[in-house]
């Protein structure tokens, strides 16, 4: 790893103000510090938010769940009240890697490096996310824009995560055995008015799958899925699956977390 | 240069180390604690885990300088008076481990699910130690000897 300035900071000004084109946040630093070991990232300066406490923390309200971004994926998925509001979502953070990587990652540095088999991204389409910065508010489907792209401008920082508390939810990912992350995922909530589909793993973005949310939303059984047809373009083709394999894997998954709702 | 101060096993320590050095190297290179192994050295195989404030951590994947001030246990910190941990010790008795590289991470993580659960199931053992990666002796054995642990602990 080459080597860099380390930072600790004790608020979002410092942290913002350290900011530069040269520099990364570091939060439980899951990818950012196995990037850099491989030498597919190098920074001149890395800024530590971990003790910034404000951005800890989890927040339920009557319509929402509020994730601060440095809240780890233990937290999540050891909570109580999320368990309560959102199962599926402390179930999804419970699939996360390993117990020691729920120990140090956390939902701001999975959002933000926007991995296309990261299994958060899924949960932000799904429940309507908005993603709160340091100086905006950005609803999940203008914020992952691409493989590891997001609209996060440079020196932004995340804050916090609200979740849409839908009507009812589920989350089922055939994990890659090794990583855990997901070779394909799909996160389905169905919300008062509308019903998402989010994927994760198959494509090189996390994406909502319109033809079977529609499905859903006209009949909220996984039989209204039968006739449905997913077409392989466009996904994800690797050692582990093929593109037909991973369009298969989209509607068996679809199926399964609407039974499992 | 960073100044990382931590208490390691019980003793304080205080090092001026290069602001990009990595938990385990901090613990391998400049204290020769080198019970913590570094197998694969990207946060998959699990055998570079110790104990940071009580949880456990791939200490492959933690800057030194950001754990500062943190309690920090490796497998030289669990014998006490000359006496293994009960983990070792179901480990040893229940032949948990053939060449031994995984053995301290899957030792600190066992101990770090018992912490949890007294009585886990073999899946949940399992589960548990899904961030540690044996490739000789196989997991039969490293259950059996969590499982003992488990009941002496």
């Amino acid at each position: 790893m080459k080597t860099f300035n380390y930072h600790s900071t004790k608020d979002v000004k410092e942290a913002t103000k350290l900011a530069s084109s040269s520099s990364a946040f570091l939060a439980g630093g899951m990818t950012t510090l196995p990037s850099m070991k491989l030498g597919l990232a190098s920074y001149k300066d890395i800024i530590d938010i971990k003790r910034i406490k404000k951005l800890s923390g989890i927040k339920v309200s009557g319509k929402s769940v509020t994730i601060g971004s440095t809240t780890k994926h233990a937290e999540v998925a050891n909570s109580k009240e999320v368990k309560k509001a959102i199962p599926s979502l402390a179930a999804l953070a419970e699939g996360i890697g390993d117990p020691q990587v729920r120990n140090r990652g956390t939902i701001g540095g999975s959002i933000a490096n926007n991995d296309p088999s990261a299994d958060y991204p899924s949960a932000c389409i799904a429940l309507n996310a908005t993603i709160h910065t340091n100086n905006r508010k950005i609803s999940s489907d203008k914020f992952f824009t691409g493989m590891f792209e997001t609209s996060l401008k440079k020196g932004e920082l995340i804050e916090a995560v609200e979740f849409q508390i839908p009507e009812k939810s589920c989350y089922q990912k055939y994990p890659n055995p090794a990583s855990r992350y997901a070779i394909v995922g799909v996160y389905v909530a169905k919300h008062k008015s509308d019903v998402n589909v989010a994927i994760t793993g198959a494509k090189s973005c996390v994406y909502n799958e319109k033809s079977i949310a529609n499905a859903l939303l006209k009949n909220f059984s996984s039989s209204s899925l039968d006739s449905l047809k997913i077409p392989s373009s466009g996904m994800n083709s690797d050692i582990h699956a093929s593109a037909d394999y991973r369009a298969n894997m989209v509607k068996v998954f679809a199926k399964k977390a609407v039974d499992a709702c | 240069m960073k100044k990382v101060s931590l208490e390691v096993n019980g003793k304080k320590v205080s090092k001026e180390v290069p602001d990009h050095t990595v938990l385990s190297v901090f613990l391998r290179e400049v204290l020769n604690l080198t019970g913590t192994h570094i197998g694969c050295d990207t946060s998959q195989c699990g055998a570079c885990v110790v104990h940071v404030d009580g949880k456990s951590i791939k200490s492959c994947t933690a800057l030194a300088a950001d754990i500062e001030g943190s309690k920090v246990t490796t497998i030289e910190g669990l014998v006490s008076n000359g006496k293994m941990h009960p983990m070792q010790e179901a480990f040893k008795k229940q032949h948990g481990l053939q060449c031994g590289f995984c053995t301290p991470g899957m030792v600190m993580s066992a101990i770090d699910l018992l912490n949890h659960k007294k009585n886990p199931s073999d899946k949940e053992i399992r589960d548990w130690l899904e961030g540690n990666i044996c490739r000789c002796t196989g997991y039969q054995n490293i259950v059996a000897a969590v499982k003992e642990a488990a009941s002496k602990m």
